[in-house]
C-alpha cells in the first residue's frame, strides 16, 4: 500500500512510453518488501516521499525544493547537489534529497557487473533512483543524506575504481559521442581523448578555480552526436583535410537501386526512388559536386564537410585519411547575455597522444579567461566583451578568414597604436601649423 | 536502519582518500566485437526501426537494438537492463547522448528476437519498458532536465511533460517516416540545460510573474550586488527600505527594487538570491520553440525560434502542450522535403508560412526585443508572403 495517495501522477502510468510513475512506485514497493534483506541508509520511504511531494506540485503548481544547498566531500569543491525539501515534516523522506554526479565511462558503456554493483552501493546508501544519464554526461545517483556523502565515495573510488563528476565553477564533466568505437565517420577517437583531458584536469575539476563552469565536448564529425557546438565552451569537433574516398561501384549500386539511402532511414515513407541529384548533388551546400560518365566527382578543395553525402551513401563515401579536430569556443545556454554556439577558433588541428598541442590552446583559453573573466562569466561572454581577436590571440593564432561567417560591415575598427605610423602622442600645435582655427 | 561504515573514518576524513582518479577507462566495458573494430568501421544501415547494423573493414557485423529510457529511472529498472544485456548480449550495453539504452548482438537473428522480447515488457500500469526505436527519420527521445523531482528553480515539470509527449507521439519512435530525424527537448527554466536553445522542437518551463522580495530575510541570505549583476535587462537595484518583520519588529534593511515592468521574469536572480522566489501555479507555464540543430548538415547549426508563447500547466497529462507539439510535427512532416530539418524547412517556406501551416497564432512576444541584435531579426527586406 503506497505510503501517499497520488492521484494526477497516477494518470502517468498509462499511455505507451515507459512511465517514471511505475519505475518509482516499483522502487518503493522493492523497498518495502526488501527481499534481500538490505541495510537501507537512508529513509525505507524515500520514493514514498518523492512522488507524494511529486504529486503536492502537480497539485500547487510548484516546485517544493527549498533553494541551494552546499554539500559534498573533503577534497573536493564540487559533485554533489545538495537539495532539501521544504516539507519536511509531511515528506521526511525527501528531508534531504541531494544528487550526485559519478563520472560516466567515455561513450556510455557499461558492463552489466559494473552497473550492478553501482546499483547496490546506491540501494544501500541511497534512494535507489538514478538519471541516466545527467545531460552533460555524469551517471546521477538522484537521493540521498548528507552523512552518505562520504560513505558514497569512500566506496566509489575504493571499491569502484570511479570518481565523482563536476559541479560549480570548474571544469564540468567532459563527454564524446561514441566515436571510432562504432561509427566510420570518427575522424579521431573521441573516447580516448575525452578520457585523457578529464584525466589530465581532473584538479580543475574537483576544484572549482574559475570565473565560471566550463564544458568540453567531444564530437567525432561535424554530425555532432554530442551536440558540442552547442553544450560546451570548448567544443571538439572532427574533420578531414584531403579528399572524401569514393567507390564508384557503390555509387552505381546506390543509383541502381540496390541499396537504399542514408542507411535506410527514411524506410517508413515512400520517398520515391532514390535520385542522386535531387538528393546529393542539388543539396550540396557548395555546389561542388557532379555526375560525369556515371561517375560521382567532387571538387574536394570547395567542400566544407558538411556531411550531407557522405550520410546518404554510408556505403559509397568515405572521410578523408588526413584528419583532425576544429575546436569552437563559447557554446552557452541564453543566461545572461544571450544563447550561443561554438565560435571557430582553430579551423584545424592533429590529434596525436600525448594531446600537447591541444593542451596548450585549452591552457591558452583558460589562462586568459581566468584572469579577465568577470564574476559567473562565461568564455563565450568574455568573447563577446573583450573579442573574438583576443581569443584567437590567446591561443597563439592569428585571424583568418575562417574565422568569421562574414566581415563586420559597421567601421568602428580599433588600430593598435603601434600598428600606426607616428604613433597618437600628437600636439594640437603642430595641428595648427597647418589648419587655423 | 542501522549506520553501517563504509570504512571512512569521520575522525580522520583526509586519511585513506582516494581522489583525481576520474572515470573508468571506456576500453573495460567495450563488448568484445566493438573492442576488435574499434576504428576500423565501414559502413552502416538501419535495418528497421530500432535496429543498427555497423560494418567492419574485415567484414565483422555488430547489431545494434536501441529503446526508450525514461531517464529517471530505478535500480530495479538498471538490474533489469542488465539482466537483458546478461541474457541477450554477454553483459555489455550503452546508453545514448539522448538517453536512450543499446543492446548489441552480433547476428541479425539475435537482434530480432532481442527486439520483440523487449518490445513485449510493460509496468503493470501498462506503459512498456524497453519500447524499440529512436533510429532514422523519426521522433527519438526527448533531452530534458530535473522539473519538480528535484530542481529548485523550475517553472514547470520535466519528467511529467516529457512522459505526455511521448505518449502522443509514440508511434513515430518506433518508425521512420520523419523527412529528417525530429528532436525534442525540454528544460523547466530558461537556464536550459540541455538542448532547448537547438533543438528541432523545444519545451521551456517560463514564469510570468516577477519575483515576491522576501525583504527581511534578503540581506542575510543573499550577497546583494551578485542579484543585482544576474539580471539581463536591468531590472534590480540595491535599496533600503524600511519593514516591519514577522515578530513585528520595524527595522530597516538592505534589499532590492525590482522595476516589475522592465522584469522578464528569467528568474535569474532567484538562482543567485533564496529571497526572490517567483514560481506560481497560474504564472508558470510553457514555452514552444523551434526549428533549431547542432548538426552541419547541408545548413549551418541554428538556434530554436519561439513559436508559441504561451501555453499553461495542466498537470498531469498537459493535453495542450501534446496538441500542440502533434499539430507542429503533422504540418512539417506533411509539408517539409526530404533531409529538411524542421529550421530548414521554415526557413525555406518562411515563418509566416510556419505559423500559418501549423496554425500557430503569432504574437507581439515572438518579436525579438533584447538589445541590439534584436535589429537583425525584424525583416528588413521587401521579400514576404501574404
Amino acid at each position: 500500500m503506497a505510503k501517499h495517495a497520488t492521484p494526477m501522477l497516477d494518470q502517468l502510468q498509462s499511455g505507451p512510453w515507459p512511465s517514471f510513475v511505475s519505475d518509482i512506485k516499483e522502487e518503493a514497493e522493492r523497498r518495502h518488501k526488501n527481499v534481500g534483506n538490505v541495510e537501507f541508509q537512508i529513509p525505507v520511504d524515500v520514493c514514498d516521499d518523492l512522488l507524494g511531494i511529486l504529486e503536492l506540485s502537480y497539485k500547487d503548481g510548484t516546485t517544493h525544493w527549498k533553494h541551494g544547498g552546499i554539500v559534498g566531500v573533503f577534497g573536493y569543491g564540487g559533485g554533489v547537489i545538495g537539495r532539501y525539501c521544504d516539507q519536511p515534516e509531511k515528506f521526511p523522506g525527501v528531508a534531504h534529497f541531494h544528487t550526485m554526479r559519478v563520472n560516466q565511462p567515455n561513450g556510455k558503456y557499461y558492463t552489466t557487473e559494473f552497473l550492478g554493483k553501482l546499483c547496490d552501493l546506491w540501494e544501500m546508501r541511497g534512494s535507489g533512483l538514478t538519471n541516466f544519464h545527467g545531460a552533460t554526461g555524469d551517471i546521477v545517483l538522484l537521493g540521498t543524506t548528507t552523512p552518505q556523502l562520504e560513505e558514497i565515495f569512500h566506496e566509489l573510488t575504493h571499491n569502484m575504481n570511479t570518481d565523482l563528476g563536476g559541479s560549480g565553477s570548474n571544469l564540468r564533466t567532459p563527454a564524446c559521442c561514441l566515436g571510432e568505437s562504432r561509427c566510420e565517420w570518427a575522424c579521431y577517437d573521441t573516447q580516448e581523448l575525452c578520457y585523457q583531458m578529464t584525466l589530465e584536469y581532473q584538479d580543475e575539476l574537483h576544484r572549482p578555480a574559475f570565473p565560471y563552469k566550463f564544458k568540453f565536448k567531444f564530437d567525432g564529425c561535424p554530425n555532432g552526436c554530442v551536440a558540442s557546438i552547442a553544450r560546451s565552451d570548448m567544443s571538439f569537433i572532427g574533420t578531414w583535410r584531403d579528399d572524401i574516398r569514393i567507390d564508384q561501384e557503390a555509387v552505381a549500386a546506390y543509383i541502381g537501386g540496390e541499396i537504399q539511402p542514408n542507411g535506410g532511414a527514411h524506410s517508413g515513407k515512400d520517398w520515391g526512388a532514390f535520385d542522386i541529384e535531387k538528393e546529393v548533388i542539388n543539396l550540396c551546400p557548395t555546389e561542388c559536386m557532379w555526375m560525369e560518365d556515371g561517375k560521382l566527382m567532387i571538387n574536394n578543395r570547395e567542400c566544407t564537410r558538411c556531411m550531407h553525402c557522405l550520410n546518404v551513401m554510408p556505403r559509397a563515401l568515405r572521410i578523408g585519411n588526413d584528419r583532425g579536430l576544429s575546436i569552437l569556443v563559447g557554446a552557452k545556454a541564453p543566461i545572461l547575455d544571450g544563447a550561443q554556439m561554438g565560435s571557430l577558433l582553430v579551423p584545424f588541428i592533429k590529434v596525436e597522444e600525448p594531446y600537447d598541442a591541444i593542451k596548450e590552446l585549452i591552457e591558452g583559453i583558460w589562462e586568459w579567461w581566468m584572469e579577465e573573466g568577470k564574476n559567473r562569466e562565461r568564455l563565450g561572454e568574455l568573447i563577446k566583451r573583450q573579442g573574438l581577436a583576443k581569443a584567437i590571440s590567446a591561443v597563439g593564432l592569428t585571424p583568418v578568414p575562417q574565422h568569421v561567417m562574414e566581415p563586420r560591415h559597421n567601421p568602428y575598427i580599433f588600430w593598435k597604436e603601434e600598428d600606426v605610423e607616428g604613433g597618437w602622442d600628437r600636439d594640437i600645435a603642430d595641428y595648427r601649423k597647418h589648419h587655423q582655427r | 536502519m542501522a549506520f553501517v561504515s563504509s570504512g571512512y573514518n569521520p575522525a580522520k576524513p583526509m586519511e585513506n582518500r582516494i581522489t583525481d582518479i576520474g572515470p573508468r577507462h571506456f576500453s573495460e566495458f567495450l563488448p568484445p566485437v566493438i573492442a576488435k573494430n574499434k576504428g576500423k568501421w565501414l559502413w552502416h544501415e538501419i535495418v528497421e526501426p530500432g535496429l543498427l547494423m555497423h560494418k567492419a573493414e574485415g567484414g565483422d557485423e555488430v547489431y545494434t537494438v536501441r529503446c526508450g529510457g525514461a531517464r529517471l529511472m530505478s535500480v530495479g529498472h538498471v538490474r533489469a537492463l542488465c539482466a537483458i544485456a546478461d541474457k541477450f548480449c554477454g553483459g555489455h550495453l550503452r546508453f545514448t547522448t539522448r538517453n536512450n539504452i543499446e543492446f548489441m548482438v552480433e547476428t541479425l537473428e539475435e537482434a530480432k528476437k532481442l527486439k520483440e522480447y523487449l518490445n513485449a515488457q510493460k509496468f503493470d500500469g501498462g506503459s512498456h519498458k524497453f519500447p524499440v526505436g529512436g533510429t532514422g527519420a523519426g521522433i527519438t527521445n526527448i533531452v530534458h532536465t530535473q522539473g519538480w523531482v528535484h530542481c529548485h528553480t523550475p517553472a514547470t515539470d520535466a519528467s511529467g511533460t516529457v512522459k505526455v509527449v511521448l505518449d502522443e507521439l509514440f508511434e513515430e519512435f518506433g518508425q521512420m517516416r520523419m523527412p529528417a530525424q525530429v528532436r525534442i527537448s525540454m528544460a523547466c527554466c530558461l537556464n536550459m540545460c540541455g538542448a532547448v536553445h537547438c533543438s528541432d522542437i523545444a519545451i521551456l518551463g517560463y514564469h510570468r510573474k516577477p519575483p515576491i522580495i522576501d525583504h527581511e530575510w534578503l540581506d542575510n541570505l543573499c550577497e546583494i550586488p551578485l542579484a543585482v549583476a544576474a539580471c539581463p535587462v536591468g531590472a534590480i537595484r540595491p535599496t533600503k527600505k524600511e519593514i516591519v518583520t514577522e515578530k513585528g519588529e520595524t527595522k530597516t534593511v538592505n534589499t532590492v527594487a525590482i522595476k516589475n515592468e522592465r522584469c522578464m521574469f528569467c528568474g535569474n536572480c532567484y538562482t543567485m538570491c533564496p529571497s526572490l522566489p517567483l514560481s506560481d501555479q497560474t504564472g508558470d507555464g510553457l514555452v514552444i520553440m523551434a526549428g533549431g540543430k547542432v548538426s552541419n548538415r547541408i545548413s549551418n547549426p541554428k538556434f530554436s525560434k519561439v513559436v508559441v508563447a504561451f501555453i499553461p500547466n495542466e498537470p498531469p497529462r498537459w493535453p495542450t502542450l501534446a496538441k500542440t507539439i502533434r499539430q507542429i510535427v503533422e504540418a512539417y512532416a506533411s509539408d517539409a522535403r526530404k533531409y529538411e530539418r524542421v529550421g530548414d524547412w521554415a526557413e525555406r517556406i518562411g515563418w509566416e508560412r510556419f505559423f500559418e501551416k501549423t496554425g500557430l497564432e503569432f504574437s507581439e512576444h515572438m518579436i525579438d526585443d533584447f538589445r541590439d541584435p534584436a535589429y537583425y531579426t525584424w525583416r528588413q527586406t521587401t521579400n514576404f508572403k501574404f
